[in-house]
């Protein structure tokens, strides 16, 4: 694919001709697979002497057998604390020598890992990620160490009005999925993980099966062949998931907590759409219009700019596996919550009915499609959107597709899907704050 | 690595950074020190130029020029995509203001987006969003920047833009308003509501009693409150000229074209101001030790920190800043560092312990530690850590190998932040308006390299052998919380 030419449909029509895109150099995605039939995706660049290398495997927090939440966010965090004969102190020592950093880390449906190497020490980098994916050693000091680190957190959390509130957003719309666990679990469950769970998640969720590879940088395709089977070769075949069950949505209630703070955070949320849906992109233009991208959504429009009610409010799509979600967050002045909700819900309301108009929908695919270049414009971001776009398994020449995907959307889709998305049923709002603030959002939320 | 303070939320973080605060941000954790201030503080590699970890001299095919009516010119070029960070850096920030207007360096940050004569209502924002650009602002103590990324192409509309907004802002009591309150939200976001932001916001008030640095970059609340549209515009028309103004350009560009864009576009704004030489009130030295305590039901986890003030990259000679970002990264650093080792390895009574060194300010700098304890542990178990740490770099100093290990782990990041064209783009700005010339910049891995032990010894007898300025982020004692909880009950 062609980052540059992402950028020529963009027209400036603003009386000031740019200059002629000469100069670009195209960035193309080579497709390597290993002698081993290992396969990951490169885009080859020798400007800087460093390689950034990004993979996933599929199994996140979801993951995590009952009673057992918060493992595999455990198992991120402990699987760099020593590997095969080097203890956690050697191992962290040997990347800070190396300046070679490695990290694990997972979300709802993913474990993730990120790599960053100067040229000199690719090899060791590739050595020492392969070391701690095949041999962990799960110490009992650094696991003990990271189990004290979590629960700190886990306890700041409860004093957290963000968290409060996520997590009675997300107990209300979907029940008892496995999707409002918190990553890190609770106190009870995290105090009772042994590196013997450890070692059976580390089974369970790393596998060569689900593992997807994006590198970008300084190497060529044939070094990355043999180095792919050097660190993911030793690795299980298969890995042993737990299927996920769909989500299912109860929108509409109103969820509140208390808390002593100068600002009452909400949340608003309802069922989304996932990735494979037809009509995602023209969610996604939607959801831009209505709260997400540049400083001109409606909602920024409405609720910071003309009435001051907050620093920021934005929505965005969630499009997990099990099911996608349309999330909105903001956090405003206790005493005009009420009036901050309101304001919510008649956007909502008008873009449910009414829709945006042909003009907004103009300016929306123009940010959209011109945007888009800016997420290829370091290694990092690169090798990260490698590997998203595998995950979603729509295919090495999505880049290509993508910005014409955008273009095709037509009033009539976003209307469409905003009728759908918005107007079947009521959100579900979470506020924590003051009592009366709280109060003024139920209020506010069911019309009253 | 450091779970506790990278967590993943289910949720989308808080979308908008617009008009960031970069000091209150970099401020707002005590736990967290400065990404910002040590970004400035390591210089990097231009992508195409330097080849290798070894490299003396940074970013060697960097232009720099200066326009006739006095604006800086930089431009780093990195052909590697499409795209440019067009960034202009004014030399003013909090300190710079009028007694009595805290924020008003921040307030105006905020109205710079409202509009000008040509292009009013927002015009330059919704042209951005429109050729899918990025745009922010942020502002700190020393300096206030602007910035888009664009692709190349829009390049010349940005610059047009940025120029007209220099000189031709107008401000109305409609938009001035609200935008007020934006910033009072923003206020009780990022201070208020953090027991952590609150303590540093308190700190750094006796840290600095007499010195501007004392004051927040937001400003306080009833002086936010009292700014009005003609404070903002009597701070603009002092401060906001092409004289006092730095541009920094980098991505796919050569300077030649951007000389000639610059030429038509900042070049043509006369300068409309002589804001002279930036000189604050002194800090004077203060005799006796000074603590700040603050306890707060919502804190989880109870840290301390001590802070001193020593030299700047600006305002220190004789290598004496290099060496103090060595004794920083020795003493608590990377995640080898002594603080690390004794208090959260070995010792086992920290979940966190290090050190830190700001030195990107126009005036001094700061040198701070801190420490959190593990459950079961506590406050003065954490002073006792770091007090004996830095014993010991008093009285024995640190090795050669440390030296060098230091040495190396920093330049190879200053090779990593060059995957970054907006990162190349802030260490310039940042430099250039807080007292530092490009050739500074780009000699520091050389200076780096002199350090000696004994320098770093000698800069750490010099500046951390008197009292520090101590903050303790507290939980009520259980008394207290009983007290709170159950007020009906009578004492």
């Amino acid at each position: 694919m062609s980052v540059a030419r992402l950028l020529k449909p963009v027209v400036t029509g603003l009386g000031l001709l740019g200059l002629a895109l000469t100069s670009a150099q195209a960035v193309e995605i080579q497709k390597v697979t290993s002698p081993g039939g290992i396969e990951a995706w490169l885009v080859e660049d020798h400007t800087v002497p460093l390689v950034a290398m990004n993979f996933a495997f599929k199994g996140g927090a979801t993951q995590d057998p009952e009673g057992k939440q918060g493992l595999t966010r455990l198992l991120a965090a402990t699987l760099d604390e020593g590997a095969g004969d080097l203890t956690s102190e050697e191992f962290q020592a040997r990347l800070e020598e190396q300046s070679i950093s490695l990290s694990f880390d997972t979300g709802k449906d993913y474990f993730y890992g990120t790599l960053r190497t100067l040229t000199a020490t690719r090899d060791e980098a590739f050595d020492l990620t392969a070391l701690a994916l095949t041999q962990p050693r799960f110490d009992a000091a650094p696991v003990d160490r990271m189990k004290t680190q979590f629960l700190t957190g886990i306890r700041r959390s409860k004093q957290d009005p963000q968290d409060i509130a996520s997590e009675l957003l997300y107990k209300s719309l979907l029940g008892e999925h496995p999707y409002t666990w918190q990553t890190e679990g609770t106190e009870e469950s995290m105090a009772a993980l042994t590196a013997d769970d450890l070692r059976a998640q580390f089974k369970r969720v790393i596998g060569r099966d689900t593992l997807m590879i994006g590198v970008v940088g300084d190497i060529d395709a044939e070094t990355l062949a043999s180095a792919l089977d050097k660190t993911f070769g030793a690795l299980p075949a298969t890995s042993q998931l737990d299927a996920v069950a769909s989500l299912e949505f109860t929108p509409g209630e109103t969820v509140t907590g208390l808390l002593d703070v100068p600002q009452t955070q909400i949340f608003f949320a309802l069922p989304g759409i996932t990735r494979e849906d037809p009509d995602y992109q023209a969610a996604y233009v939607m959801n831009h219009i209505l709260g997400g991208g540049s400083f001109t959504s409606w909602l920024y429009e409405e609720v910071r700019e003309k009435r001051g009610l907050t620093y920021g409010i934005g929505t965005s799509l969630a499009p997990y596996d099990a099911g996608g979600m349309l999330v909105g967050s903001v956090a405003t002045r206790a005493d005009r919550a009420g009036e901050t909700v309101e304001v919510i819900r008649e956007q909502l309301r008008r873009m449910a009915e009414e829709g945006p108009s042909e003009e907004e929908l103009v300016s929306a695919k123009k940010y959209l499609t011109g945007s888009y270049a800016l997420r290829f414009d370091t290694s990092a971001k690169i090798a990260a959107q490698l590997v998203a776009l595998q995950n979603s398994k729509l295919g090495i020449d999505y880049f290509d597709r993508r910005n014409g995907e955008i273009e095709a959307v037509t009033l009539d889709d976003v209307k469409r899907v905003a009728k759908r998305l918005l107007g079947a049923s009521a959100p579900t709002f979470a506020a924590v704050g003051p009592e009366a603030s709280v109060e003024a959002v139920r209020k506010a939320a069911s019309g009253g | 690595m450091q779970p506790a303070s990278s967590r993943t939320r289910f949720l989308p973080g808080p979308r908008r950074t617009r008009y960031g605060l970069l000091a209150a941000l970099v401020c707002s954790t005590l736990l967290v020190p400065a990404p910002l201030m040590a970004a400035g503080a390591a210089p990097t590699a231009n992508p195409a130029a330097a080849a290798e970890v070894e490299a003396d001299v940074f970013a060697p095919n960097l232009s720099h020029f200066t326009l006739t009516n006095g604006m800086e010119v930089v431009v780093i070029p990195d052909h590697r995509a499409p795209v440019v960070t067009h960034m202009v850096w004014y030399k003013v920030g909090s300190a710079d203001e009028p007694e009595g207007q805290s924020g008003v360096a921040h307030f105006l940050e905020h109205l710079m987006f409202k509009g000008t004569t040509a292009h009013p209502d927002g015009e330059f924002s919704k042209t951005v969003a429109e050729l899918g650009g990025e745009e922010n602002a942020f502002t700190t103590t020393d300096y206030t920047a602007y910035f888009q990324r664009v692709a190349k192409e829009h390049l010349p509309l940005m610059m047009a833009f940025e120029a007209d907004r220099m000189e031709n802002l107008i401000l109305t009591d409609e938009v001035v308003k609200p935008e007020r309150d934006v910033v009072l939200e923003e206020r009780r976001m990022r201070v208020d509501s953090e027991p952590s932001s609150r303590l540093r916001e308190a700190l750094t008030s006796i840290l600095f009693v007499n010195h501007p640095y004392g004051s927040p970059v937001i400003g306080w609340q009833s002086e936010i409150e009292a700014l009005n549209e003609d404070s903002a515009i009597a701070f603009y028309d002092r401060f906001y000229t092409p004289n006092n103004a730095v541009l920094v350009i980098a991505g796919d560009v050569e300077a030649d074209e951007v000389k000639a864009l610059a030429e038509e576009t900042y070049g043509k704004v006369a300068r409309r101001a002589e804001p002279g030489a930036r000189v604050r009130p002194a800090e004077p030295p203060l005799a006796g030790e000074r603590r700040i305590s603050m306890a707060d039901p919502r804190v989880t986890q109870e840290t301390v920190s001590y802070s001193y003030l020593v030299p700047s990259d600006a305002t220190g000679t004789d290598g004496e800043p290099e060496a103090l970002e060595l004794l920083a990264y020795i003493l608590g650093g990377g995640p080898t560092s002594r603080l690390h080792k004794a208090g959260v390895l070995e010792q086992r009574i920290a979940t966190a312990a290090g050190a830190y060194y700001q030195s990107g300010s126009l005036d001094m700098g700061q040198f701070g530690f801190y420490a959190a304890p593990t459950p079961g542990h506590d406050l003065d178990e954490m002073e006792k850590l770091i007090r004996a740490e830095l014993a010991r770099v008093l009285k024995d100093g640190v090795s050669e190998e440390e030296v060098a290990k230091a040495t190396k782990s920093m330049i190879a990041e200053a090779v990593f932040a060059q995957d970054s064209q907006q990162a190349l783009a802030r260490i310039f700005g940042s430099a250039l308006t807080t007292g530092k010339t490009v050739e500074d910049v780009q000699t520091w891995p050389q200076r780096m390299k002199k350090v000696t032990p004994e320098q770093v010894q000698a800069v750490a007898r010099k500046y951390l052998s008197g009292d520090p300025v101590v903050g303790l982020l507290t939980r009520p004692k259980p008394e207290d919380t009983a007290a709170a909880t159950a007020p009906e009950k009578q004492g």
